[in-house]
């Protein structure tokens, strides 16, 4: 049974940017490979190279753990390679406007959560990370709030949206998908067995 | 469990593969059909062994060997190591579980979203899962068709199901006639322009109206194909005539009677008349242009007569985005597209690599001669539509007005092979992401267009307008 993910605490990393899409996060030739092993030096490569200062090689903001990110973060192809090379750079939750939907599927599957706020949240949210790095980010599942915890005693307090699934599965130790399915494996052929084309359409009806 | 009334394709296909509901509310659907490629594979299979797991329903999984395929020199091994590795891992995973793949020496081997419907293992009312976002493809048989990533191409071998929550449904409807030298990636183009790369985040789309109705099936595959570039999960357009025809006969369809049984359940989920909907889009299909992209994300796309867009114009909250693929691209605002001169120009991909879209492409390119200037290479989508392209003559076509002819497989769409752009070429393609570096140079351009206004782009040395090349 996975860990119960209910809250994560971290120092956090600005990427406000919107369109993040899975190529910019880890380039397709970084796909030629039988493992996920070392794909975290690879995170955002090209992106870091044409683009001083990328937060990703911002001394400040190394070994942060909480990403927080613009609007459709995680678009285009639905290349697993892309939460693993942000897991293995060291990310440990995301807080952005919103996601694209196969990488949000394999965050939770990775269990990495993905929680949504407003953009002026987010705003606030960069700005005190670009004002205080030291500063800690604290993703909270249950009480469905992100807060910012300032080295100097600040903070800040916002509500934030979880899409139910993903909350309840991280939060129970559930997101282990694959044990869970396939216990019902007999469930799984009563069902294929209603479906006419799984006999080719041999029976009549 | 109702599968009449007023209840869409989607939701009827959903219920009918609900195996149950898991304890975070998502659903346990049953997976029809499988399809898997060397890319996003080979972790899965390792999930299996670290667990003890086998494959549930070994035969409803087809490999097939796509993405890292060179195109010119397939001999073996592979002179890039990483691919021989992977080529290699695809064999020993498929050979130890137990499934069918089509490697080099099968006539049958392709891109995989073009080999399945080839096959017949596309069909109505199936649902179909894939390690690849294009799988929303084979939503134009009326499947329900979705890309994943590695962990659920695991949770797929070992179950034959996957978790998921169920999207809503939007309807969006194309009506009016299209205009000659308007194609199906126009169409695909100008509704991501239309609704944005995220307006479908949440969303299934049913791709409905006169405009589908009239198109082929891989017309209707190149429309869903790029439902994932709008953000839906999934895209399809209802089964009808145009649908029992195309499969009547391949493979994997069923056979005689059979097949009449088949055909009339599959025209049975279609969506009624008076199926309901979580929201519905209209759009007219006569305004359509010859649509071509200029930024670094599919909906940045202008008609061909059309300038780029004038960032100061745009509300404060876009520009930033704008400015930054204006940057990229090398435009500046009110730029004509017409006119951008391209270096390299790309007929293949997923989209746009199917025997219909080289035709359209060789009737262009016939009798006429790449720009000097311009690199060009043709890639069939499988050894199927390359033999069916040879047998027609297209290859001659397209030889003599210097373009590359090449082996199956997707090629410069992500540049995991060695066809690539170098620096900051500028490329016509017929893909379907316009993505930074997504051509294999980081700093590399690309123009998303139809393969006919690629050709007319070679031929011209830079974008064109194909209908005055038709005309």
């Amino acid at each position: 049974m996975p860990q119960q993910i209910q809250t994560v605490v971290g120092s956090g990393l600005p990427l406000l940017l919107d369109d993040i899409d899975t190529d910019r996060i880890i380039p397709a030739r970084y796909l030629r490979c039988v493992t996920f092993d070392g794909l975290g030096e690879h995170a955002f490569e090209d992106d870091r190279k044409q683009m001083a200062g990328h937060p990703f090689d911002d001394p400040r903001f190394q070994g942060a753990e909480v990403m927080v990110v613009g609007r459709n973060f995680g678009c285009g192809s639905s290349r697993e390679h892309a939460p693993q090379a942000l897991v293995r750079w060291g990310i440990k939750a995301i807080v952005g406007e919103s996601f694209a939907e196969i990488f949000f599927g394999n965050c939770t599957s990775n269990g990495v959560p993905l929680v949504c706020c407003t953009p002026d949240q987010l705003k606030q949210l960069a700005q005190a990370l670009e004002h205080d790095p030291q500063g800690k980010v604290e993703v909270d599942l249950v009480g469905r709030e992100v807060r910012f915890h300032g080295t100097s005693g600040n903070s800040l307090k916002f509500t934030c949206v979880i899409q139910d699934g993903a909350r309840q599965s991280l939060t129970t130790g559930n997101w282990d998908f694959l044990g869970q399915l396939v216990e019902a494996a007999d469930q799984v052929r009563e069902t294929a067995t209603k479906l006419p084309y799984m006999s080719n359409f041999a029976q009549p009806g | 469990m109702s599968t009449t009334g007023s209840q869409n394709l989607f939701n009827r296909v959903w219920d009918l593969h609900t195996v149950r509901t898991l304890p975070s509310g998502q659903t346990q659907l049953f997976i029809g059909q499988h399809l898997i490629h060397e890319v996003t594979s080979p972790q899965a299979f390792q999930m299996l062994r670290d667990r003890g797991l086998h494959v549930l329903f070994p035969e409803r999984t087809l490999a097939t060997v796509d993405h890292i395929i060179p195109t010119d020199n397939q001999a073996r091994p592979f002179a890039d190591g990483l691919a021989e590795e992977m080529m290699s891992a695809i064999e020993r995973n498929c050979h130890e579980f137990g499934i069918t793949l089509l490697d080099l020496a099968d006539k049958r081997q392709g891109i995989v979203h073009v080999v399945g419907p080839e096959m017949g293992l596309t069909q109505p009312g199936i649902t179909l899962a894939c390690g690849d976002s294009h799988t929303s493809t084979h939503g134009a048989f009326g499947c329900i068709a979705f890309g994943i990533g590695t962990s659920q191409v695991a949770d797929v071998l070992a179950s034959q199901t996957m978790a998921l929550g169920r999207p809503k449904v939007r309807r969006v409807g194309v009506n009016g006639k299209l205009r000659p030298g308007v194609y199906a990636k126009d169409v695909i183009l100008h509704i991501i322009r239309k609704l944005g790369v995220e307006g479908g985040v949440g969303y299934a789309y049913e791709f409905a109206g006169e405009v589908f109705d009239r198109m082929t099936m891989e017309e209707r595959m190149t429309v869903c194909n790029m439902s994932i570039e709008g953000g839906a999960r999934c895209g399809y357009i209802n089964p009808d005539q145009t649908t029992v025809d195309y499969l009547r006969g391949l493979p994997h369809s069923p056979k005689g009677e059979a097949f009449e049984r088949a055909a009339k359940w599959w025209l049975s989920l279609a969506s009624p008349a008076n199926a309901q909907f979580d929201d519905r889009v209209e759009l007219d299909g006569a305004s359509i242009e010859p649509t071509v992209t200029w930024g670094i994300n599919p909906a940045q796309s202008v008609g061909v007569s059309e300038k780029i867009p004038d960032s100061s114009k745009l509300p404060i909250g876009e520009q930033k985005g704008i400015r930054e693929a204006m940057a990229f691209m090398e435009f500046h605002d009110n730029q004509p597209i017409k006119g951008t001169r391209i270096d390299v120009a790309f007929i293949g991909s997923c989209t746009n690599s199917r025997i219909s879209d080289l035709r359209e492409a060789a009737a262009v390119a016939k009798g006429r001669k790449v720009a000097p200037h311009v690199r060009a290479l043709v890639v069939p989508g499988s050894q199927q539509v390359l033999a069916q392209a040879e047998a027609e003559g297209l290859h001659e076509i397209f030889r003599a007005a210097g373009f590359d002819w090449r082996a199956a497989g997707c090629s410069m769409c992500l540049a995991m092979n060695p066809d690539k752009l170098v620096g900051r070429e500028v490329c016509a393609s017929s893909s379907n992401r316009n993505f930074k570096g997504r051509q294999g140079s980081p700093t590399g351009r690309t123009l998303l267009m139809s393969p006919a206004m690629v050709a007319a782009a070679a031929i011209t040395g830079a974008v064109a307008d194909v209908r005055e090349l038709l005309a």
